[in-house]
């Protein structure tokens, strides 16, 4: 129940966000967010660890952002042919990648996403370097206009909402739950009939069906596509938000994506003002430095924070419940003997 | 003889050369991944990036200290030897009991920090780096201009494979490795000291990365960004030949080297994809890799 009225105290807040916060920079949080949730379906739910959502995440993108410009089919129609496009492309990546096990899954997921930037490079309708600029967002539904932020940010927060639900749906379905079995035993879930290369091949496509989803959207959101978004780059990022939110939580992914985008977007400011506290004055070059500050927060998240933000936060409620309701049980056997 | 299907022969075997010296750089990554995802169970993604590193000590000795090639071969080798040792000692130890990818998410961490490290520094523009003295020429071979240090190249870095190989599986050192490789304990119970083992293991693969490098160096542009275009081509060479041989490491390399070098010449549009086609290929016809065992 109380998770119920948690969701729903964050619809509200999402409702009134865009009137505090710029809704562009709120709606490329809902995309990443989303696009981390999908991710996290797999490494989370799954055990699968992908290298290759970036080249999902991009493509359909592009083509969402190809079919929208060139062809002049409307924003739900191309959203559509995008999460179609990294279904197919997601279907083919783990139709290869399933046959290995473990760390080679991951190697070749990365492997055949850097063949699908290079085609990406080379192909004549992304404009290579410079990247695809000018998409439409145009009218939804050929009614409502998109083109106020305002209205985008709603749709946007419908799409993430309907999205989230169905990510929860999965988990808690059953079959979520044969997923976890074969992500957790995989050699038991085979030997209890389930053909565990079906059940991950089905949860690929989900998720990168999902990512495209986040793609399609985050192309519309910005009005432009670029190879960032393809290179494996995107992928490590996806995987660091997942991992500093929470691998295997639901909200993790959104948290991660929240705190990753601040440090990607405010590193200058922060550097600034951490220059201004310390009186240190390289800190102030902070801004320049991502990459390296995310490599920092990979190799410190890794060594120590492997729980990620809410896997943290669940194991302290837990144990803090835990603790309230052994010493409570104490004091109940107190009582009981104190009368003798 | 002076074409073969319409391409002229000196071009053919300029490309087979640089195809050749590509599939040397694949061949000593691979096996330095090889041995250290043997003993360590970690895929080393910072591989390309302790590779980038060889090169640019290489062009820092000789930029800043006057230090020449030959001195930097060994020299460049030793340092990210060290720092290998010191990764392994005060980070990566603490992953074993884990689940492998943190080892993995781990390496493309120290990735992210070393590359953006020289990023900041250099920018991401080559620097160039002048082959040695003694190297820099041509020989003529009649049908074509063997360039002195490509030739060097591909014999330097097939030297130093078969040397690994005969030390791994020829030497008391390299029985010590494969039964740990098989099982550290039982290993370990008979005296030997594994942890020192695997973190000398983790040093010498690294150690082989950078060697590349420094070979690398007066070969293309010395950049912050070398290593890791480099280092995916190598996780798809690692899985078409499969980890299980060390063999089969050096031949796979070699001869994706040459098979990318013949496709630029007779179709440049595929030179980018082609390994990873043929991986695709691999996958499908043998899961396990050429020279793989199941599992």
């Amino acid at each position: 129940m109380s998770k119920i009225a948690l969701g729903f105290i964050a619809l509200c807040g999402a409702i009134a966000l865009p009137s505090v916060i710029y809704p562009v920079l709120l709606m490329k949080v809902m995309c990443f967010a989303l696009f981390a949730c999908s991710f996290n379906l797999l490494i989370g739910f799954t055990g699968l660890l992908s290298f290759g959502h970036a080249a999902l995440f991009g493509a359909s993108g592009y083509l969402a952002g190809y079919t929208s410009r060139e062809l002049g089919i409307p924003i739900e129609g191309s959203i559509v042919l995008g999460v179609l496009t990294s279904s197919v492309l997601g279907f083919l990546m783990a139709g290869l990648a399933i046959r290995r096990k473990g760390i080679y899954f991951t190697m070749i997921t990365l492997a055949l996403a850097q063949m699908i930037y290079f085609v990406f490079l080379q192909a004549p309708f992304t404009g290579g370097e410079d990247g695809m600029q000018g998409i439409p967002r145009g009218k939804l539904f050929g009614v409502i206009d998109l083109s106020d932020d305002l209205v985008m940010y709603y749709v946007v927060l419908i799409i993430f909402a309907l999205a989230f639900a169905f990510i929860a749906r999965i988990v808690h379905s059953p079959f979520g739950h044969i997923l976890r079995t074969v992500k957790e035993n995989e050699p038991r879930a085979i030997s209890l009939g389930y053909d565990a290369d079906r059940y991950k091949l089905v949860a690929f496509v989900l998720s990168a069906a999902l990512t495209g989803l986040a793609g399609a959207t985050k192309a519309f959101v910005l009005g432009f596509e670029t190879l960032v978004d393809v290179h494996w780059q995107m992928s490590g990022l996806v995987v660091l938000m997942t991992l500093v939110g929470g691998v295997g939580t639901l909200t993790g992914p959104i948290v991660g994506a929240i705190i990753i985008l601040i440090l990607e977007n405010k590193l200058g400011e922060i550097g600034e003002f951490l220059a201004k506290l310390t009186r240190i004055e390289w800190l102030g070059a902070l801004g320049e430095s991502v990459t390296i500050v995310t490599g920092l927060t990979f190799i410190v998240c890794v060594l120590l924070f492997r729980r990620g933000v809410v896997g943290e936060l669940n194991a302290f409620i837990l144990n803090w419940r835990r603790s309230s309701t052994a010493s409570s049980a104490r004091k109940d056997v107190n009582a009981v003997q104190e009368p003798s | 003889m002076d074409e073969i299907f319409g391409i002229p022969m000196p071009a053919l075997m300029s490309q087979l050369l640089i195809g050749l010296v590509n599939g040397s750089f694949y061949a000593v990554l691979s096996l330095g991944l090889a041995v250290i995802f043997g003993l360590l169970n970690v895929i080393n993604f910072a591989h390309g990036a302790f590779y980038m590193v060889g090169a640019f000590l290489a062009w820092m000795g000789m930029n800043y200290l006057g230090i020449n090639y030959w001195v930097m071969l060994l020299a460049s080798p030793l340092i990210v030897g060290v720092l290998g040792f010191a990764i392994e000692r005060t980070m990566l130890r603490w992953l074993y009991k884990v689940d492998h990818i943190y080892g993995l998410l781990l390496t493309l961490g120290i990735t992210l920090v070393v590359e953006g490290v020289f990023r900041a520094a250099y920018g991401v523009s080559g620097q160039p780096y002048a082959a040695p003295d003694g190297l820099s020429g041509a020989i003529n071979l009649g049908f074509m201009m063997l360039p002195t240090y490509r030739a060097w190249v591909v014999a330097a870095s097939l030297l130093v494979c078969i040397g690994t190989w005969y030390t791994i599986e020829r030497t008391k050192l390299g029985a010590y490795l494969r039964a740990g490789t098989e099982n550290p304990k039982l290993v370990e119970a008979f005296g030997v000291n594994v942890p020192v083992m695997v973190t000398l293991t983790y040093a010498f693969g690294v150690a082989l990365a950078a060697f590349a490098g420094v070979l690398a160096a007066p070969v293309i542009q010395v950049s912050p960004l070398m290593g890791s275009n480099l280092i995916i081509t190598v996780f798809a060479v690692v899985v078409i030949g499969g980890m299980g041989s060390i063999i089969g490491s050096i031949l796979t390399g070699l001869g994706l080297g040459v098979i990318e070098g013949m496709t630029r010449v007779f179709y440049p549009e595929l030179s980018a994809t082609v390994v990873f086609i043929l991986m695709a290929i691999v996958l499908l016809v043998r899961p396990s890799g050429l020279f793989g065992k199941e599992n």
